[in-house]
């Protein structure tokens, strides 16, 4: 049963890749027209090109190893339709450079996955062409916006993939899925070649099912880009070499997120979290972030600012979706942009405008940045005397399907944990902790200090040693 | 009621670069449609702008050039507009802080103060046709300074002079070649009047891409005629945006005040603020080019010209920059600035050609012939003109037409002593104390001899035979 088994393990064996490949491959055949996590579907090609590799020398860090991707990150010759309609068609003509990291490295990508329509959403229902389901249980959502690679790692169909997290769409879908997600510190990973939402909180970031196999795929995506302004010249460790069970750590707990409602199970869990570290000599302490509670409020101001600006491009003029009639270049616009977005993606770029406005600028997105600004520094200043500081990474589980549709609001709470870290820009992992009685995932997060996601996987490794979710395999 | 016409510039310069602001994409002119693209300048969904350092340079160049405090920290901003030839549906460009502020440009009679220097990128070009329009985005992303005045300026002429002196500037900085046919130098002109005296302002009326010098007077013209025709009416003055038509010489409405758009401005967060180190701004300063106020103190105090003949041969950097290669081989400054600026600038002008035809070192060698007596004035008067056309060498010349000036003084005395004998009464005049006559009597001499005789020794001659 290798679908079951680490990539970290299947390369030390040097297990033949077209092996690996064929046994994901028949569970992505048995699985996949269930959940449907894929909007590119790649398998058979991606079969070759394993057969071919079969004869050469190992050579790369992912030698052979199937991969997903996010169906925002540009790899040339297939679509990148961020599942919207208005990219449906388009294909891209260059490599993301993770993508062009991961060819290095011989990764085999098999598919491009669901997602919320450009990312914005946390259940993948937003995805303009279909639902991806749960891999748990079919009726309830994947969490999102990078629902389907975490449903498709979930679900063993692939070992790895790569998501993208602007305010929890990595840490919240691995939550709902079971499995292990990285938002990296921000400037850790290239953007170049991720579709933008909102530029300045926007990382790429790895599923995976083992600490080893997360680790290593961040160190084969990190490094400074010449080619992406923002990404940032530090050194990359070796995180998998480096990878070390580690508890003894300072941990805070900030008093603001307890007092938010949680859900009674996912509270349960995550005591029991605090508890194994409380009994793994880490030293656990209530801390105080006194302006996280405008996190959420800071979040869908600058988000949809950036977000009304970075889809401006998508007018019908060069590529993706036109319109059928228009009269004039204005029509063309208003109809194309009209009929090609879809009504969460319409709001957000509304509520950007708006924000953006002379005369409303200074009294939202100038106002949202100076608390963005004072929340980093409360995040930093409580990590000088924590290492780590940690809360269940969504307040509820698995949530079904309309569930909350109609409620745009509630639908954002859902990343009242996540969003304050991509504000903070820090690193911050999601870890299964448990199930509920339902048979649900549950996760807890641990955020760290910037550049410091070595800590997070250490302790990741350690929880996953005491107790080893990836035994647990969904049957649906 | 008498008025002032109040004027500020906003000009955009495209920087000399070899590649585009964002990207690694070439710049070129003629280039077919739509080949020096990428994914970044065609805004493919994902791609990332990485700024272009030598333009941040020549953007520092320009603001030095221009006296201006230049900003460590600056901040790239987005402005936001639909258009076809805008891919990413907004413009990289600077808002609330620019690269440089507070400088100033010295014009003859007047100081224009620089409100600020921004850098930002050119949009593509849309092409239209019966049917159809088409998009070309070879000059998208190419790398401009908006440079923008205070409205010091008072008329056309001012504004005129204040175009060129700036266009020298940038020439001299070395950071664009400002060539106005080819759209590198565009200007948006905000004209209001108001009652000479007054110090409050009127309304201002912007009009938009006046693309040549002679346009920028006509439009500023038109405006001001408008717009006292308007206030003489008592009516007022309606703040819009407005175009020229180069055909009628006319302004026209393109956006009303109700229709000014709300370009978003905020800082573009995929780009770092701009910091400028000082040892940056210190290598630059220390190897900036000569610029043109400079070369005109130095044209005065080392060769002695006019502060006329210096600004002029300044202004035409080709024309100074021939005058300085001619000191080489002469001394004579000041006759080589005269016949460079009369007889070469004028024969220029009227055949309208662009390239000085003849080089430094001859022009230099005509100069040093009249010094040496070798032809007279005049007659290097006709030979300038030869060389003009033939681009010969001046002794080839003088050699070919037999024109080298007589200096023998026993072959002058024998023309002067035959006029002498010609004209009796005249030279009886000319005893008597009626000095107006010799200048007739070296006039026939010279008519005898074709211009060929020394005219000093002519004169003395005379005297001499009396």
């Amino acid at each position: 049963m290798l679908y079951k088994e680490s990539a970290s393990k299947l390369l030390e064996e040097k297990v033949k890749p077209s092996e690996i490949l064929e046994a994901f491959l028949r569970r992505k055949e048995e699985l996949e027209p269930k959940i449907r996590a894929y909007v590119t579907d790649i398998y058979e090609k991606a079969y070759d090109s394993a057969k071919a590799l079969d004869s050469q020398t190992p050579k790369g860090k992912l030698f052979g190893i199937p991969i997903a991707i996010k169906d925002n990150i540009n790899i040339e010759g297939y679509t990148t339709t961020c599942s919207s309609k208005m990219l449906q068609n388009y294909v891209s003509v260059y490599d993301a450079t993770v993508i062009r990291k991961l060819k290095q490295e011989g990764a085999i990508i098999v598919g491009k996955t669901n997602m919320d329509e450009f990312a914005m959403g946390s259940s993948t229902e937003y995805s303009a062409f279909f639902q991806t389901k749960n891999p748990w249980n079919l009726d309830f959502v994947p969490g999102g916006s990078s629902g389907g690679s975490a449903a498709s790692v979930g679900a063993n169909m692939v070992p790895l993939a790569l998501g993208s997290d602007t305010g929890g769409s990595i840490r919240q879908p691995a939550s709902f899925c079971g499995v292990i997600g990285l938002k990296p510190t921000y400037g850790r990973v290239s953007r170049y070649g991720l579709v933008a939402f909102a530029s300045s909180l926007d990382q790429i970031g790895p599923f995976g099912r083992y600490t080893k196999d997360v680790a290593l795929l961040l160190e084969v995506i990190s490094g400074h880009d010449p080619k992406d302004s923002t990404s940032a010249n530090v050194e990359v460790p070796a995180f998998s070499k480096n990878l070390k069970p580690r508890t003894e750590l300072k941990v805070g707990i900030p008093k603001e997120f307890m007092s938010y409602k949680i859900d009674k199970e996912v509270e349960e869990s995550f005591k029991n979290f605090v508890k194994f570290l409380e009994d793994n000599k880490a030293t656990v302490k209530e801390i105080s972030l006194p302006h996280i509670e405008y996190a959420i409020p800071v979040y869908y101001i600058i988000a949809p600012a950036e977000a009304s600006s970075n889809l401006a491009r998508f007018d019908g003029v060069r590529y993706g979706y036109r319109t059928k009639d228009f009269k004039d270049i204005f029509e063309l616009y208003a109809k194309t942009r009209d009929e090609g977005f879809g009504p969460e993606v319409k709001r957000r770029i509304m509520l950007g405008t708006y924000v953006l406005s002379s005369g409303y600028y200074e009294a939202y997105y100038g106002k949202a940045l100076a608390v963005k600004n004072l929340i980093k520094k409360e995040f930093l200043d409580a990590l000088k005397d924590v290492d780590v500081i940690i809360s269940p990474t969504s307040p509820t589980p698995p949530f079904r399907f309309g569930e909350k549709l109609n409620d745009p609001i509630s639908m954002y709470l859902s990343d009242i944990f996540t969003v304050s870290v991509n504000l903070a820009e820090l690193p911050a992992i999601s870890i299964p902790s448990g199930f509920t009685k339902n048979g649900l995932p549950i996760g807890v997060q641990i955020i760290g200090r910037a550049f410091d996601e070595q800590t997070l996987l250490d302790l990741s490794y350690a929880w996953e040693l005491n107790y080893p979710h990836y035994d647990y395999i969904s049957n649906v | 009621m008498e008025f002032e016409a109040v004027i500020g510039l906003e000009v955009h310069v495209h920087m000399d670069t070899k590649t585009k602001m964002f990207c690694s994409c070439k710049i070129e002119y003629d280039a077919p449609p739509n080949t020096n693209v990428c994914p970044v300048c065609m805004a493919l969904p994902g791609s990332l702008p990485v700024i272009n350092k030598r333009a941040v340079e020549y953007g520092i160049r320009t603001s030095l050039a221009l006296n201006c405090n230049i900003n460590l920290t600056s901040i790239m901003a987005r402005k936001h507009y639909f258009y076809p030839d805008l891919p990413k549906g907004y413009q990289i460009s600077q808002y609330e802080k620019p690269l440089a502020e507070h400088g100033f440009v010295l014009l003859e009679n007047k100081k224009v103060r620089i409100r600020r220097l921004h850098l930002e990128e050119d949009a593509g070009k849309n092409n239209h046709y019966e049917n159809s329009s088409l998009v070309d985005l070879n000059r998208a992303g190419t790398p401009l300074m908006e440079i923008v005045t205070e409205p010091d300026i008072n008329s056309s002429e001012e504004a005129k002079e204040f175009l060129e002196k700036l266009r020298a500037i940038v020439r001299y900085a070395g950071v664009s070649k400002a060539d106005m046919e080819k759209g590198q130098l565009r200007c948006d002109v905000n004209v209001s009047l108001r009652p000479k005296g007054s110090k409050e302002l009127g309304t201002r009326v912007e009009v938009k891409n006046v693309n040549s010098f002679k346009f920028v007077q006509k439009a500023i013209e038109y405006e001001i005629e408008r717009q006292k025709a308007i206030l003489l009416e008592g009516k007022s003055v309606e703040q819009e945006t407005r175009g020229f038509d180069p055909q009628s010489g006319k302004t026209f409405v393109m956006r009303t005040k109700e229709e000014a758009e709300d370009y978003r401005y905020f800082k573009d967060p995929d780009l770092l603020p701009l910091i400028l180190s000082e040892e940056l701004l210190k290598n630059i300063k220390d190897n900036m080019p000569e610029l043109p106020d400079e070369r005109i103190e130095r044209f005065m105090r080392d060769y002695g010209l006019s502060r006329y003949e210096a600004s002029v041969l300044t202004n035409f950097k080709e024309l100074g920059d021939f005058f300085q290669e001619a000191t080489e081989y002469t001394k004579e400054y000041k006759a080589l600035s005269n016949w460079l600026l009369n007889d070469v600038l004028g024969f220029m002008n009227e055949n309208q050609i662009e390239e000085i035809p003849i080089t430094p070192e001859h022009l230099a060698k005509l100069v040093e012939l009249i010094k040496k007596d070798v032809i007279s004035t005049k007659i290097a008067k006709e030979v300038i003109k030869d060389m003009l056309i033939s681009k010969k060498d001046p002794d080839i010349i003088i050699e070919e037409k037999g024109l080298k000036q007589i200096s023998n003084e026993d072959e002058i005395k024998a023309v002067v002593i035959s006029v002498l004998e010609k004209f009796p009464q005249e030279r009886e005049r000319l005893k008597n104390g009626e000095e107006k006559l010799i200048g007739f009597l070296v006039g026939e001499v010279m008519k005898l001899t074709k211009g060929k005789a020394n005219p000093k020794l002519v004169n003395k001659l005379i005297r001499e035979c009396l």
